[in-house]
């Protein structure tokens, strides 16, 4: 007689998996990937190799020899820590700083709060803060032979670095947001300067066009997050296409705050999250110090997500009229 | 086309017995009848060891309210009173009766007149319906007389019949209504008088549309019944959830549906309720969905009350030689069964053979908090939080996050990535809760 198995219900599952969704992100990172290579050619794959080598490295280390568990690294979620971590970072940047970012985002960023499913903060912003604070100037100078759209105005530039060219946004902090300056279809194409990853629009809204298909993530907080800034771009006398298509803000949106880990649970607390992430974004480019707030904003909305989670709870079906009975 | 809103999830569906007729299961050399069927006091055995019965008899019964009595199928001899195995495992009294060979006719029980049908009073339709012994049919076997007995001050005004069939793989209400759609309605009409609710709701799933077409068909003559063709989404069966798609009325937490005006009732129930009224035939037999994929003849099959799983098996062509699991109902809300030699009851739907490949579950790993579970749930419960808590034996946060609410439809379990088992915890999270309120 055969063996029966015995178990409670329910006895078929979806067929999803962690590593599934995360490879759906990976293929997703796949188009910006593309276009960050052909805008800053060779520096770009380096900066790439190293963020994901140390990421790996970093991560089966800590598992083999503190943690002293079966490596993590199949689920693919270090993976995408590196490929954000890089398309965080200039092309330029020196790879021994790349490296210190690698090992930051992932030993202090996840593994030292339990691994996968345990962090507060998105540990590629977590690393590319952290080089941010350290390494201030290398990590804002970006390569100044990229032929981008705004040659013109390259000359405004006003960081202090003369051999850095200038990105977009260090316009706008400037308070200079006509739009005549810039070539829309250069930024929409990603023939403009900054992070590997945040220059070719069209390419990341092809991987959020993907994650929507593979129902990888929800529409709620990159919507969120882009309405949000638009809106209040424009309250603010801005320009809402430029915030938009400008600097990590499509990047932040679409990749790092739809993180699973560090985004809230309800759809009413993920539109919240957006929400706030696009108005802390704008105003940080507004009124900040540095040109570009997407990361801080993503930061400090993630160190939020457990209040979220409290309070914006899911309504319990017939609770309401269960109170209204009573 | 109207649903539920609150989460839900889209599985398979898998119904490959959906164009099989409903066919006669012979009679086994032996039935095992349970005294344990339904929800609520097992009734005591009315015969003796050796003693003749025949179809239709009254074999055990309780003179407790919330019960059903239990009647043999066949004619035959009481062999034995012995407890044998539930498909669960467990231990339970059981009457063994020896069939006498020949085919179970109808012929012995005696029609009702249409005039005395007509002539009859809620409270008789209900006392019929109660020694009928009929029991809710789409699994949960909850005594349909008690159902029917709408509690002082509160009215019915709809009778909605469930069949929504959002359980993957199982056909045996489509069968039904595709076969017996005239019994339904008669069914949901006698439903409607003895609850004194003026409406009557067929509910549909629109991937069954013979069956639609069967109950339109059967309801043009009727004003007050209508059928409601529903967007397919699991689970759509769902009391509360069905009363919400048909009505957009919704159930208070901790109530029953008599709150909204609506009895919710299985089509095959209403058909057994039409059986016992119309032509005086107890609940005896149902139909039962035999089904896998590997299975040599998968159907539907009627089946009597106390045949062998092993018995209906082998009718269906044997059990394949890679099965790893066999589900007593859907494969969504259905229990494994441990012991394939127990005896099938009113309350099973199907019998779902699931090969080895399929029939362990994946390795949990941690919660990622994707949050598809809280987008899942139809009840809007955090399961994530429920089965962390549950992990941590905090019954008291549990409940407090309405963990009593849960209808164990499995759908964070079904959607989970990390295959964590969340519908476990919250089971136990809710036993522990009833155990503290007792």
């Amino acid at each position: 007689m055969n063996r029966l198995t015995v178990s409670l219900s329910p006895h078929i599952h979806s067929g999803g998996s962690i590593s599934r969704c995360m490879w759906n992100v990976v293929i997703a990172m796949m188009p910006a990937l593309a276009v960050a290579i052909w805008t800053f050619g060779l520096p770009a794959i380096q900066v790439t190799i190293v963020c994901v080598a140390t990421c790996l490295a970093t991560e089966w280390l800590i598992t083999r020899f503190m943690l002293r568990q079966p490596s993590t690294l199949s689920n693919g979620s270090a993976l995408i820590t590196g490929l954000l971590l890089a398309f965080n970072l200039p092309s330029i940047l020196p790879w021994w700083m790349a490296a210190i970012g690698a090992i930051v985002a992932i030993g202090i960023g996840k593994m030292s709060f339990g691994g996968l499913g345990c962090n507060i903060w998105n540990p590629a912003l977590v690393g590319r803060v952290f080089l941010l604070i350290s390494f201030p100037a290398a990590m804002t100078t970006w390569p100044s032979d990229v032929p981008s759209g705004f040659d013109a105005i390259s000359g405004a530039s006003t960081q202090a670095d003369a051999s850095s060219g200038a990105t977009l946004l260090t316009h706008l902090n400037a308070g200079d947001n006509s739009l005549s300056d810039y070539n829309l279809l250069d930024l929409a194409v990603g023939n403009m300067n900054g992070s590997l990853g945040e220059v070719g629009a069209i390419a990341i809204l092809i991987g959020l066009a993907y994650l929507l298909i593979t129902h990888t993530v929800t529409w709620h907080i990159p919507v969120s997050v882009l309405a949000s800034a638009a809106f209040f771009s424009w309250v603010l006398g801005g320009n809402p296409l430029l915030d938009l298509f400008a600097g990590g803000l499509l990047l932040g949106a679409v990749f790092m705050a739809t993180d699973y880990v560090t985004s809230p649970m309800t759809r009413s607390g993920q539109v919240l999250f957006g929400i706030m992430i696009g108005l802390i974004t704008i105003i940080i480019r507004r009124f900040g110090a540095y040109p570009e707030g997407v990361s801080f904003a993503i930061l400090l909305m993630n160190s939020f997500v457990p209040l979220i989670n409290k309070y914006m709870r899911p309504s319990v079906f017939g609770e309401k009229e269960r109170r209204a009975a009573a | 086309m109207k649903t539920f809103r609150k989460g839900g999830i889209h599985p398979p569906e898998d119904k490959i017995t959906a164009g099989c007729p409903i066919v006669e299961m012979p009679v086994p050399s032996e039935l095992r009848i349970m005294l344990s069927q339904c929800i609520g006091v097992p009734p005591k055995p009315v015969v003796k060891v050796g003693d003749s019965v025949t179809r239709g008899q009254v074999v055990a019964e309780s003179s407790a309210f919330v019960s059903a009595p239990i009647h043999s199928p066949v004619n035959g001899k009481v062999s034995k009173i012995e407890p044998t195995r539930t498909p669960q495992g467990i231990w339970q009294d059981s009457i063994v009766i020896i069939p006498h060979g020949e085919k179970p006719t109808d012929a012995s029980f005696t029609p009702r007149h249409q005039d005395e049908i007509d002539s009859l009073s809620p409270e008789d339709i209900i006392r019929i319906v109660g020694e009928a012994g009929i029991v809710g049919l789409g699994g949960a076997a909850f005594p349909t007389r008690v159902k029917l007995t709408i509690p002082k001050g509160k009215k019915a005004d709809t009778v909605i019949i469930n069949g929504a069939e959002c359980e993957p793989c199982l056909t045996c209400d489509d069968a039904l209504m595709r076969s017996d759609a005239d019994g339904i309605v008669t069914g949901t009409l006698l439903i409607m008088r003895a609850t004194g609710a003026e409406k009557g709701i067929i509910a549909i799933e629109a991937n069954k549309p013979e069956a639609i077409k069967a109950m339109k068909k059967a309801v043009s003559r009727f004003g007050n019944l209508q059928v409601e063709t529903l967007k397919k989404k699991y689970p759509q069966g769902g009391e509360k959830q069905l009363i919400y798609a048909v009505t957009g009325k919704t159930v208070p937490a901790g109530s029953l549906p008599i709150e909204t005006g609506c009895i919710v009732d299985n089509v095959a129930t209403a058909f057994a309720v039409f059986n016992a009224v119309c032509n005086g035939i107890p609940l005896m037999e149902r139909i039962v969905t035999v089904t896998g994929p590997d299975l040599s003849s998968p159907g539907n099959y009627l089946v009597r009350n106390g045949t062998r799983i092993s018995d209906i098996l082998d009718f269906a062509g044997g059990m394949p030689e890679n099965t790893g699991k066999v589900v007593a109902g859907g494969p969504m809300m259905g229990k494994a069964v441990s012991c394939i030699e127990a005896s099938s009851s009113k309350g099973l739907s199907g019998i779902v053979v699931i090969p080895d490949s399929k029939s362990m579950r994946r390795q949990a790993s941690p919660c990622i908090r994707c949050a598809r579970c809280v987008a899942a749930c139809p009840m809007g419960l955090e399961p994530y939080l429920l089965m962390r808590q549950g992990e941590m034996s905090l019954w008291e946060d549990m409940k407090r996050h309405g963990a009593t609410n849960c209808l164990e439809c499995g759908s964070c379990t079904y959607i989970c990535p990390a295959s964590r088992p969340l519908l476990d915890y919250i089971k136990l999270g809710k036993q522990e809760i009833r155990k503290a309120n007792s």
